[in-house]
C-alpha cells in the first residue's frame, strides 16, 4: 500500500483493507471500498453509512472519471476520508481538494513545497462545487 | 464588450503565475515532457513540426483595439511578424520559445486576454455568432450566455482531463453563422411560447475522422438552470465517455453508440439531481454580464446613404458587408484571404491598423470569424469609405467573403504534426485560379474548405467543396467532397470519388465551377444546383 502523503483531516488515517466496488456490497463487515475508473459510484450509495474510507483510483491522472466518482459520493452526504491514490500530479491536487478528496496517496512522492504551493494557489473559484465549502466568485458578487 | 473585475483579473493572474511555474519545472527536469504535455496543451501550447506553436483565446470572438494592438506586438516581438486566425476564433502564433510563454502569457493578462484551455481534453474556448450584437435576425446577443460559460468551464475541477476536447458555441439567431450543430454542444438561445427566452441544446456534433451532426436533447432550459444542464451534459459524458480509443473519445461517439435517446435519459437524470445541489449562479450574475454588452452609442440619425461610385468599393461592399440591425451602419468583413495569401495570416502590421480602424470607426470593437477573417461589427456607413481606403492601403481590401476564395484551410503539413499534406499550398493556387474579382462575382457563395489530415481543422465536412489532403505511398493526395454545409441547413459533404494530386485538384474544382455556372437555375448557389442535380454531372465532368 502507498503512503498517503497530504491528508486535510484531523481524525485518525483509516487503515483498513479496501476491496472493490463489485465485492463490497457482498462483506457486510467492509468499512473501505477503492473505486476504479469504470466503477460506478452510485453503486455505494446504500452503503455510505457503513464507509469509512474510500479510495479513488487513478491509474493515470489522465483519466479524470474519479473526479466524477469524488464529487457524486460527496454530493451524496459522504463525509468519511476521501483518498486520490495512484498518478498524482502537483498541478491537479487543488482540482482534487475541489472534487471532495481530502487524501492523497501518490504512488511517487511529490515535491513538498511544490505541492503545498499548488494546494493554495487559487484564492477563488469560479463553480460551486458544493463539496469544498468554497463560495464560487458568483457567491462573492453576489453577496445574499 | 465584457470586461474583467478584480475576480477575473486574479484568476488569469494566477494561471499565469502558475503556468511560469509549471515551465520553470519543466526547464529545471522536474517535469517530463510526457508529463508536461497535458499540462502545457490545457494552456494552448503544442510542439509542432518546427517550433511550439502558442494558440490565444478570443473568447466568443470579441476583441477590443488594445488587445487586437497587442496580438500585433506579440506577433513582431516573439514571432516572425504575423499570427494566424483559426477556426475557432483564436489567434495561433507558429514560432515561440518555450521560455517565452510565461511573458506572453504575462503580457496577454494585461489587456485580459489568456490562453486557457485553448487546448487538451477540457471545455475549449467558447465560439459564437461573429456579429453578435449586430445582426438584425439575432434574438438577443448571445455573448452573456457564451460568458457565463466560459467562466463556468474555465479551472472546472470536474471537466479538466475529460476523454477528449470539448467544443460548445452559442448562437442565437435563426441563420446560423457558427457552424452550432458540428460542436460537442450547441446552444441555440431562443424564446418561448410565454416570450421567455432560454436555451436550446444540441449535443453530440463534430466534425474530425467521424463527422455527426449534433442531435436536439433539450428545447428549453430556463436560463437559471443553463450551468446546471451544461453540467449534467458534462458529467455524462465525463463518465461514460469512452477513453479506451482517442479517435472515439469525443461526445459524438458516445451519443452516437448510446443513441440519442438514452443519452438525454442519462442527462435529465443527472440534471434532477444536479438541481438539488446549489451550484447555479442566480440570475443577477447574468445580469451584471449582459450590462458589458449593451449597445455601443449610436447615433440615431446616422445618415443611410452610401457613395459606391468607385467601382471597387462598390465591389467590397456588395461582397464584405452584411445588415446591421441599427440603420446607416453595416457589419463589415476584412477579408483575410487575398489571392495567393495564407487562409486567416496577417501582419503584425495589419493586425495593428485593423486595431486602429476598429477604434476610431467600430467602437473599439472587432470580431474573429470561424472562416479566418476579422469583422468591424459597427461602422457608420459614411465611414466606410475611409474605412476601406485604409484596408486597401494595407492589402486587406480583398472582396471575397464566402467565395470560392474565402477559403478555410488547417495549417497543415507547412506547420502541423498530425497533418498527412499540404493545405496551404492548395489554398493558395485555388485562390490564384480564380483570382479575377469578375470570376469569383460570377460563381458567387462558394464555401471552400481544405483539411491537411482526416482531423477535419479545416473544416472539409462542411464544405460546400471540401478538400480532403491525404498521404497515398508517401504522396500527397487530395480527395474531394461535395455538398457541405454548416449553416441552418447543415449537412455533411460527400466524397466524390478517387482523390488528385495538387494540381488535378485545382482543375477539378474549376470543372466543377463550370458544371453549376452551366446548370445554375436563377438565384441558386453553387450548394443549390448541387443539392437538386446531384453528384452525377459533376463526376462526368470531373472523371468523364
Amino acid at each position: 500500500m502507498v503512503d498517503v502523503q497530504f491528508r486535510f483531516r484531523d481524525d485518525e488515517t483509516v487503515n483498513d483493507p479496501a476491496v472493490t466496488v463489485d465485492s463490497f456490497s457482498e462483506q457486510s463487515n467492509a468499512t473501505a471500498v477503492r473505486i476504479e475508473p469504470g466503477d460506478d459510484a452510485r453503486d455505494l450509495l446504500p452503503y455510505l453509512d457503513r464507509l469509512s474510507l474510500v479510495e479513488v483510483s487513478f491509474p493515470a491522472w489522465t483519466d479524470g472519471r474519479g473526479y466524477s466518482s469524488a464529487r457524486i459520493l460527496r454530493e451524496a452526504g459522504y463525509r468519511g476520508e476521501m483518498r486520490a491514490v495512484g498518478d498524482l500530479v502537483i498541478d491537479m491536487l487543488h482540482h482534487l481538494r475541489r472534487c471532495g478528496f481530502d487524501a492523497f496517496a501518490p504512488e511517487k512522492a511529490l515535491n513538498e513545497e511544490d505541492a503545498q504551493s499548488a494546494f493554495d494557489r487559487w484564492e477563488n473559484v469560479y463553480q460551486a462545487t458544493v463539496v469544498d465549502g468554497r463560495p464560487a466568485i458568483w457567491a462573492k458578487r453576489h453577496p445574499a | 464588450m465584457y470586461k474583467y473585475d478584480e475576480y477575473d483579473q486574479q484568476m488569469v493572474d494566477t494561471r499565469v503565475a502558475e503556468f511560469r511555474d509549471q515551465v520553470r519545472r519543466r526547464l529545471a527536469g522536474d517535469l517530463t515532457e510526457d508529463q508536461f504535455k497535458p499540462l502545457r496543451l490545457q494552456n494552448g501550447l503544442y510542439l509542432q513540426l518546427h517550433a511550439y506553436m502558442l494558440r490565444v483565446a478570443v473568447p466568443y470572438g470579441t476583441l477590443n483595439s488594445a488587445q487586437m494592438t497587442l496580438l500585433g506586438d506579440i506577433a513582431d516581438k516573439y514571432d516572425r511578424g504575423y499570427g494566424h486566425f483559426t477556426t475557432r476564433q483564436n489567434i495561433q502564433y507558429n514560432w515561440i520559445k518555450l521560455e517565452d510563454t510565461p511573458d506572453i502569457l504575462a503580457e496577454l493578462a494585461k489587456v485580459e486576454m489568456h490562453a486557457i484551455q485553448t487546448s487538451g481534453n477540457c471545455i475549449r474556448n467558447i465560439s459564437s455568432d461573429q456579429y453578435a450584437g449586430a445582426a438584425a435576425d439575432e434574438i438577443v446577443d448571445p455573448r452573456p450566455y457564451a460568458e457565463l460559460l466560459r467562466q463556468w468551464s474555465s479551472f472546472h475541477p470536474e471537466f479538466l482531463v475529460l476523454p477528449r476536447k470539448f467544443k460548445i458555441a452559442v448562437i442565437a439567431s435563426e441563420t446560423d453563422r457558427a457552424a452550432m450543430r458540428l460542436h460537442d454542444i450547441g446552444i441555440k438561445m431562443v424564446k418561448n411560447d410565454a416570450g421567455e427566452i432560454g436555451a436550446r441544446f444540441y449535443a453530440g456534433g463534430g466534425m474530425g475522422r467521424t463527422p455527426m451532426i449534433a442531435p436536439l436533447i433539450r428545447e428549453f432550459v430556463p436560463l437559471d438552470q443553463l450551468i446546471t444542464f451544461s453540467e449534467a451534459c458534462l458529467r455524462v459524458y465525463n463518465r461514460y465517455g469512452r477513453r479506451d480509443n482517442k479517435y472515439k473519445a469525443r461526445i459524438k461517439i458516445l451519443v452516437h453508440e448510446l443513441g440519442r435517446d438514452e443519452y438525454v435519459r442519462q442527462v435529465e437524470e443527472e440534471f434532477a439531481h444536479l438541481l438539488t445541489q446549489p451550484i447555479e449562479p442566480p440570475l443577477a450574475e447574468l445580469e451584471r454580464i449582459k450590462a458589458h454588452f449593451v449597445d455601443p452609442g449610436f447615433d440615431a440619425n446616422a445618415s443611410d446613404d452610401l457613395d459606391l461610385t468607385d467601382p471597387d468599393f462598390r465591389l467590397w461592399v456588395e461582397r464584405n458587408t452584411h445588415a446591421h440591425k441599427q440603420a446607416g451602419y453595416v457589419i463589415a468583413t476584412v477579408s483575410l484571404k487575398p489571392v495567393g495569401g495564407i487562409p486567416g495570416d496577417a501582419t503584425a502590421d495589419q493586425i495593428r491598423l485593423m486595431a486602429k480602424l476598429a477604434k476610431d470607426y467600430s467602437f473599439d470593437e472587432l470580431r474573429v470569424t470561424h472562416a479566418q477573417n476579422i469583422v468591424f461589427p459597427h461602422v457608420r456607413k459614411a465611414d466606410l469609405y475611409t474605412v476601406w481606403q485604409a484596408l486597401d492601403e494595407a492589402g486587406l481590401s480583398t472582396a471575397n467573403l464566402d467565395t470560392v476564395g474565402d477559403i478555410i484551410a488547417c495549417p497543415g503539413l507547412d506547420y502541423c504534426s498530425l497533418a498527412n499534406a499540404r493545405s496551404i499550398p492548395v489554398a493558395q493556387k485555388i485562390s490564384e485560379r480564380f483570382g479575377s474579382a469578375q470570376r469569383q462575382a460570377e460563381i458567387g457563395e462558394l464555401k471552400l474548405k481544405i483539411s491537411g489530415c482526416i482531423n477535419a481543422c479545416g473544416h472539409h465536412h462542411a464544405g460546400h467543396i471540401g478538400i480532403l489532403g491525404v498521404d497515398k505511398k508517401g504522396l500527397e493526395n487530395y480527395q474531394l467532397l461535395f455538398g457541405g454545409s454548416e449553416g441552418a441547413d447543415t449537412s455533411l459533404a460527400k466524397i466524390i470519388g478517387p482523390g488528385f494530386t495538387e494540381d488535378g485538384v485545382v482543375d477539378a474544382i474549376e470543372k466543377a465551377t463550370e458544371v453549376y455556372l452551366a446548370n445554375k437555375q436563377g438565384e441558386e448557389r453553387f450548394l443549390d444546383t448541387y443539392r437538386r442535380i446531384g453528384m452525377d454531372p459533376f463526376k462526368e465532368a470531373i472523371y468523364g
